[in-house]
């Protein structure tokens, strides 16, 4: 799959795409959903929580194993996918749209330019983590 | 260990060739799931799955004491066992901690075939040589032995088309040698997916015509299988995974494995005075199995609680592609053995759970 061009990642494997409003939506990339495999369960977190960049914010479960989800940039959490409590494979099938996680507001907006380009996630990707 | 380290098994090319994700298990690099860990569960329950399981251990006795010699080395009980029958055993050491779960077939009076976990391979070696009394040898035949598992309710029809063996009349449990795709094999109705099915045992050198000729069938109801879903299969089958659920700290009583325990039926074996001590004394907490109401997946590790206070802990656990739900197995302690709602510990959240009793899923006959 391409790797959207105006989204951002993080050495996570979290993706990050500015709305233009001082908000973030983000989910996890391609790569990482495919690592997985089968996803049954996503833990995420309420409206209104804030966290750090690099705190875990939620929980990804697919059939073999666990993985946390690291917020890629600080602020409050504005919007989650509550579709995902019913529909988790939907990370799967679509991490970059209808599999998004959270949307942030940002608290330091400058770290999204900390985050890495698609041209330097996929070469990060191929060099091996 | 780096991958490197890690041993391949004969078909090895086969998997990666069919797209395998190879990861490390019981120091092999193993298939975990071809394409998706939950279409291969169903596939075994549906249709019929292939897995190549060749990092199992198989271990043979040998000569005119060998019914004897393995029998004092198991808790089960081989002496009723007829040529071509199999059981399922537990091997204990000295305090009555399982040393191994392992399935033993006896092939004729003086051959005996022991498969046993990878990971304990070699610990069983050295307790079984340590053990073994009598006119008897034993040779691990590990690493010159293919050994493949068909399951599922098409495995029969599928089998059948390649070899002249009357399959009907291998029953549950029962081995029988004959010919697969020209390659003499030991085909056994056995397995560890809760599913109808044929474990073949077979020579390294013949490995890539038997798998071979069963992969023509995958536009046939078969489905190439990892071990992701040999893990989910056997939990809903309730089945035991070693060194997880059961370990040489767990006794087989406490873990519900008292019917593979044949006190009555048998002499001495290694671990019964230590087991008759704990029967007598009764046990500090009993194998039972949980399914997740609240949202979530049980792992293992996780803290089994009633009221906020702990009772106990899940050994295994994982999401049931069958159930559609998650479950798990665990020990509950000593006192507890009425309650049937119990709360989970996920990383701080409190979740509800039934406890029941396993199996979790069980194939219609």
């Amino acid at each position: 799959m391409d790797t959207p061009e105006d989204f951002r990642f993080s050495r996570d494997h979290e993706w990050a795409h500015d709305e233009g409003d001082g908000t973030v939506t983000m989910g996890i990339s391609y790569h990482a959903q495919d690592a997985l495999g089968d996803i049954v369960f996503v833990e995420l977190p309420a409206e209104g929580d804030e966290f750090q960049k690099g705190d875990d914010l939620g929980v990804v479960e697919s059939v073999k194993t666990v993985s946390d989800i690291y917020a890629p940039v600080s602020g409050e959490i504005v919007a989650i996918n509550d579709e995902l409590e019913d529909a988790p494979e939907l990370v799967n099938e679509s991490p970059y749209d209808t599999g998004w996680i959270v949307r942030i507001r940002m608290s330091n907006p400058d770290e999204l330019e900390e985050l890495m380009n698609a041209e330097g996630y996929e070469s990060f990707l191929h060099d091996g983590e | 260990m780096t991958d490197d380290e890690l041993k391949k098994v004969s078909l090895h090319d086969f998997h990666v060739q069919a797209g395998a994700r190879m990861v490390p298990f019981a120091g092999y690099s193993m298939p975990v799931k071809y394409t998706k860990i939950k279409d291969e569960h169903l596939a075994v329950r549906e249709g019929a799955g292939l897995f190549d399981v060749s990092h199992m251990g198989q271990v043979e006795v040998r000569g005119p004491g060998a019914i004897e010699a393995v029998n004092r080395l198991i808790t089960n009980d081989m002496k009723r066992l007829v040529d071509g029958k199999a059981l399922y055993t537990m091997m204990c050491n000295e305090d009555g901690g399982i040393v191994d779960d392992l399935v033993i077939y006896r092939l004729a009076k003086d051959h005996i075939l022991l498969c046993v976990n990878a990971a304990n391979r070699h610990r069983d070696l050295s307790h079984i040589e340590t053990c073994l009394r009598g006119d008897a040898a034993v040779g691990d035949i590990s690493d010159n032995t293919v050994q493949l598992a068909l399951q599922g309710p098409k495995a029969e029809s599928i089998l059948a088309e390649l070899t002249d063996v009357d399959l009907g009349s291998v029953k549950f449990f029962r081995s029988v040698s004959g010919k697969v795709a020209g390659v003499e094999t030991l085909i056994a109705r056995t397995g560890y997916t809760g599913e109808d099915g044929f474990e073949l045992y077979l020579p390294v050198e013949g490995g890539d015509a038997v798998f071979g000729a069963l992969l023509d069938y995958q536009d046939r109801g078969l489905t190439l299988c990892g071990l992701g879903c040999r893990d989910t299969l056997r939990l809903e089958a309730g089945l035991m995974l070693h060194g997880q659920d059961i370990d040489e700290n767990t006794n087989p009583l406490e873990a519900g494995l008292g019917w593979v325990v044949k006190f009555d039926l048998k002499g001495d074996f290694v671990g019964r005075e230590a087991l008759e001590r704990i029967k007598k004394k009764g046990v500090q907490r009993r194998f039972r199995g949980m399914v997740l109401e609240g949202r979530g997946v049980l792992r293992p590790g996780y803290p089994i609680e009633l009221d906020g206070a702990p009772i106990g802990e899940l050994t295994s656990g994982s999401y049931s592609p069958t159930l559609e739900a998650s479950i798990g197995l665990g020990y509950i302690d000593k006192g507890y053995e009425e309650v049937e709602n119990v709360e989970i510990q996920i990383r701080g959240r409190s979740v509800a759970a039934r406890i029941v009793d396993p199996p979790f899923y069980k194939r219609s006959r």
